[in-house]
């Protein structure tokens, strides 16, 4: 569904990511770790077609992302950013239906269709009560989660999330990843996020990439990439694993002192 | 995806609906500004002798007093809306290019290229042909040099940030202020009430053009046809590409229709202020966020606005007569404080 061919980015002269062949197929559920700085975001807004690769190509269903019309692409893909900085008063359902814009075509209003499926969405992510407030009153959480109705209601196979989890308590932590577990099911998607938590990619992911931050990087399946030795290189900190039950936890390692 | 299909009890989306009212009651309220600005003025005219005076120029016939008035004061009255409609749409669209609902279309500094252009063309010829020719040409060449310094940022979709363009077009407009006050300090007194007139904005010299029309008509249509996109952009920043928006593409054409506005307006009537930010802002603030509204909405309300400013500024001393820039600014500034801090209040 996507891959990359000899991907490099760098950030002025750092060099985040070098020669990355990587290809995510449909049904898979990557996630990408790495330590702060270690270019994830950059990752995933290059994938976006938000940046420019500085070498090599990425390509979404066999065709080069600056070969696409920008409508047909963002069918194609959709993005939850980092962050959300509103400067206007829209509603959440105005934000949300904005996601719809790709599927309207020359249509000015959008259709009944396309609120019907705001409305599912905003459902689906708790806050359906919130339709008609201004996304600026919105709490951290709230803002998150109709940012992740949003790229729902886009309905494309590929999934780009950056933090999804971010700012949210712990009750819908639990049932984003529930959600997104459950679209990891649908065999016509595949997910790629970028998160800090490791024991959420134990529970989700179903392949891992790690960025070490100095060009290098390590693609594989979870079994292959979440062991404590790779963990502990990329995350830059001895990580112990527990099992509990059928579960396993990644914990920081406590550092002896001698 | 399995997203379930929940029959909401809504019933489809009633802006469609909402947006065909607002935009015929505004209709209405224009026309009755029109009206108003026919019947008012230092000499009276009845509707009955308005009736009259139509009949007699349908008809071809003699010009009566009335109908010359009302001639006058219907040119008059078309430059003022024209003017208006063309500030609150220029106004409306910087303010979704910077991100910033505070932005207002002299922000450029296209302005005060247009009073550089006309002082000088005041100060050295007195035709009202080259006067206005040349605020156009200055106003233009502003957008062009402001364009050449920003384009880079503009062509990347810069980083989420208009800062550059923002900074750029004030350094720039502080610069044609110095070369106006050059020009007004140089300028010999006879010349100086009329320099003074034109940079406070003044309609009551233009006359009736075709041109201001045309590129209001053109990009009001050009807007409506990407108000969508509009929207996205204005809600996420370059992430609407995302969403299949074009962005850099929109900012460019934001960028030129909002400088070929400010300029046809300026010419028009010189640099009336707080049009271009208070109706956009008063729309925003009534009618919602949504371009597809908001676009015909502040055309409406800016032109009838600038119309009922001008009929007050040419009857409220009558026969002396103010520059309708006084009345904008008198109503402008306490209107857009009382706004200013309502929206503090409501966000915190």
């Amino acid at each position: 569904m996507m891959q990359t061919i000899d991907l490099r980015l760098q950030v002025a002269d750092r060099v985040l990511i070098d020669a990355l062949d990587w290809q995510v197929a449909a049904g898979q559920c990557w996630c990408v770790i790495g330590r702060n700085g270690a270019g994830k975001s950059t990752l995933l807004s290059a994938l976006a077609g938000l940046r420019a690769p500085d070498c090599g190509t990425i390509q979404i269903a066999g065709r080069r992302l600056a070969d696409w019309p920008l409508q047909a692409l963002a069918r194609e893909r959709a993005y939850l950013a980092q962050r959300h900085d509103d400067a206007f008063s829209y509603s959440v359902i105005d934000t949300v239906l904005s996601a719809r814009h790709p599927h309207q075509g020359s249509r000015y209003w959008e259709s009944e269709g396309d609120d019907q499926i705001a409305h599912a969405t905003l459902a689906m992510l708790d806050v359906a009560h919130l339709v008609q407030r201004d996304v600026r009153s919105l709490s951290g959480g709230e803002r998150q989660r109709v940012a992740i109705a949003a790229v729902l209601a886009q309905d494309t196979p590929l999934l780009l999330l950056d933090e999804p989890a971010n700012a949210l308590d712990l009750a819908h932590q639990v049932s984003v990843m529930h959600l997104l577990k459950s679209l990891r099911h649908d065999p016509g998607k595949a997910i790629i996020m970028v998160t800090h938590d490791v024991n959420q990619v134990q529970s989700l992911a179903t392949h891992v990439l790690l960025l070490m931050g100095d060009g290098l990087w390590q693609a594989g399946t979870a079994e292959q990439m979440m062991t404590s030795a790779l963990l502990g290189k990329c995350l830059g900190h001895p990580i112990d694993i527990v099992r509990h039950g059928t579960r396993l936890f990644f914990l920081p390692a406590e550092q002896l002192h001698e | 995806m399995t997203i379930i299909i929940k029959q909401v009890g809504t019933g489809g989306r009633p802006e469609r609906r909402r947006s065909i009212m607002v935009v015929s009651l505004l209709s209405v309220v224009a026309m009755l500004a029109l009206i108003a600005a026919c019947l008012l003025g230092s000499v009276a005219i009845s509707p009955s002798e308005i009736h009259a005076a139509i009949h007699s120029t349908i008809a071809g016939g003699n010009a009566s007093l009335a109908s010359t008035i009302l001639g006058l004061r219907i040119a008059r009255a078309a430059s003022a809306f024209v003017t208006g409609a063309m500030l609150a749409l220029a106004g409306v669209m910087m303010q979704a290019l910077l991100r910033n609902p505070l932005a207002d279309p002299y922000v450029l500094g296209v302005s005060g290229g247009a009073a550089v252009g006309a002082l000088a063309a005041m100060l050295f010829f007195s035709a009202a042909w080259v006067i206005d020719a040349a605020a156009f040409a200055g106003a233009l060449t502003v957008a062009m040099l402001l364009f050449a310094l920003v384009h880079r940022d503009l062509r990347h979709g810069g980083r989420g940030d208009r800062s550059l363009l923002l900074l750029s077009g004030v350094v720039v407009a502080s610069g044609c202020g110095a070369l106006v006050t050059l020009m007004l300090a140089i300028a010999p007194d006879s010349r100086l009430r009329g320099m003074v007139f034109w940079l406070i904005g003044d309609v009551s010299g233009s006359t009736l053009r075709g041109l201001p029309w045309l590129i209001l008509v053109a990009t009001l249509l050009l807007s409506l046809r990407f108000a969508r996109a509009i929207n996205i952009m204005a809600m996420h920043a370059d992430a609407a590409l995302t969403l299949g928006v074009p962005v850099a593409r929109l900012q460019r054409g934001l960028f030129f229709c909002a400088a070929l506005l400010t300029a046809a307006a300026v010419s028009n009537a010189g640099s009336i202020g707080f049009v271009g930010l208070i109706v956009p802002h008063a729309c925003r603030f009534a009618l919602g966020p949504d371009h597809r509204l908001l676009l015909p909405a502040s055309v409406l309300v800016g032109g009838s606005f600038l119309l009922l400013a001008d009929t007050l500024a040419r009857t409220v001393v009558a026969p002396q007569q103010l520059p309708v820039g006084v009345i904008t600014a008198l109503i402008g500034v306490p209107l857009f404080l009382i706004q200013l801090h309502h929206l503090r209040r409501s966000t915190g």
